[in-house]
């Protein structure tokens, strides 16, 4: 946290540095920064309590505990929906991913789980709304939800499939011993 | 005052005085962790804010449009896709920088391919991903993740 404050006065200095080299540049580039701060200040605190609230209110081990024994459309709706939820980086997720597959989810909730846990969470909509309007927002929201949903169930798929032929290799090895 | 803004945090307050309904402890504790969140995300967001600033005081519209814009076609697309891949920054603030870009000249699918790869494919995060998850499913989600992007980047392309 200290790291980025000092980031940011170094980013100052060079913005400042720059300026006084072009001053024909100040009035624009201000004008524009300024811009873009009230837009962010008008929703970032409003942004920052929804994020607050589902950390507090949606715990890791609810989401482990519920996606790791549903399976169908239902698990597909789930886990589009818990990976909303949660906050934190995608890093956070990967442990929970990790006891997901060790408690026997499927292969495609955990999948579509970590993708909605990258990109469609609901505080980074709220941002993604006010930065690049209502339809671009919602058909990127809707696209992303269908293609997740479709590449979690090819991932399992492929696993699956790269799966039976090791089994079946093996299971020919032993048959071969045995005869 | 735009409609986006009142929904935003009339969303927020909704969600609030819902919470505090409910428990009114967790929610105390909800509100320490958003004002905690805001002064760790504000570094970053004054930085990217700055570097607009900058990009759209000395960066042409024309210039930005090359690179990325309807005439790049394709390359632009997939230009920026790799960029969004290898970057690591807070989704947050590549929102305000996206749509800066898409008013100074860049396209709809660049934008979007843009946003999409640098939240669902992670270079940086990669070997932790492996790591976690196994080589086989953390290669495939971020491979196919990179495909489905710039397939989504181009239909939003077309139907925006």
């Amino acid at each position: 946290m200290i790291r980025d404050y000092i980031l940011l006065g170094a980013t100052l200095i060079v913005a400042a540095t720059i300026l006084l080299i072009f001053p024909d540049r100040v009035d624009i580039v201000t004008t524009t920064s300024w811009d873009y701060f009230l837009e962010m200040m008008v929703i970032l605190p409003a942004v920052m309590v929804v994020m607050g609230l589902f950390t507090v209110w949606v715990s890791k081990e609810t989401v482990v505990k519920y996606l790791g024994k549903t399976s169908g459309i239902k698990g597909i709706f789930l886990a589009i929906l818990f990976g909303t939820l949660p906050t934190g980086p995608l890093y956070v997720a990967f442990p929970m991913a990790s006891s997901l597959i060790k408690k026997g989810a499927r292969i495609s909730n955990i999948v579509i789980f970590l993708s909605a846990w990258a990109c469609i969470k609901i505080p980074q909509e709220l941002v993604e709304l006010q930065f690049l309007g209502p339809k671009f927002m919602v058909s990127r929201l809707v696209l992303t939800i269908i293609f997740v949903a479709i590449m979690g169930v090819f991932i399992e798929w492929m696993i699956g499939l790269s799966d039976k032929k090791n089994s079946s290799k093996s299971t020919g090895g032993e048959n071969g011993a045995s005869i | 005052m735009n409609p986006t803004i009142i929904f935003i945090n009339l969303f927020a307050l909704g969600c609030l005085i819902l919470a505090f309904t409910k428990d009114r402890a967790k929610t105390e504790q909800s509100v320490k962790v958003a004002v905690k969140s805001f002064f760790r995300i504000l570094p970053p967001v004054l930085i990217i804010i700055i570097v607009i600033g900058l990009l759209l005081g000395f960066v042409p519209p024309s210039e930005i449009s090359k690179v990325i814009g309807e005439q790049s076609g394709f390359d632009g697309v997939l230009f920026i896709a790799l960029l969004g891949a290898i970057l690591h920054m807070p989704a947050i603030i590549s929102f305000p920088l996206a749509g800066s870009l898409l008013k100074s000249g860049a396209s709809i699918s660049a934008v979007a391919a843009f946003i999409t790869t640098l939240t669902m494919v992670g270079t940086a995060t990669l070997p932790l991903e492996v790591k976690e998850l196994g080589k086989k499913i953390a290669l495939l989600r971020n491979g196919i993740s990179f495909v489905i992007a710039i397939v989504i980047a181009l239909i939003m392309g077309v139907i925006l």
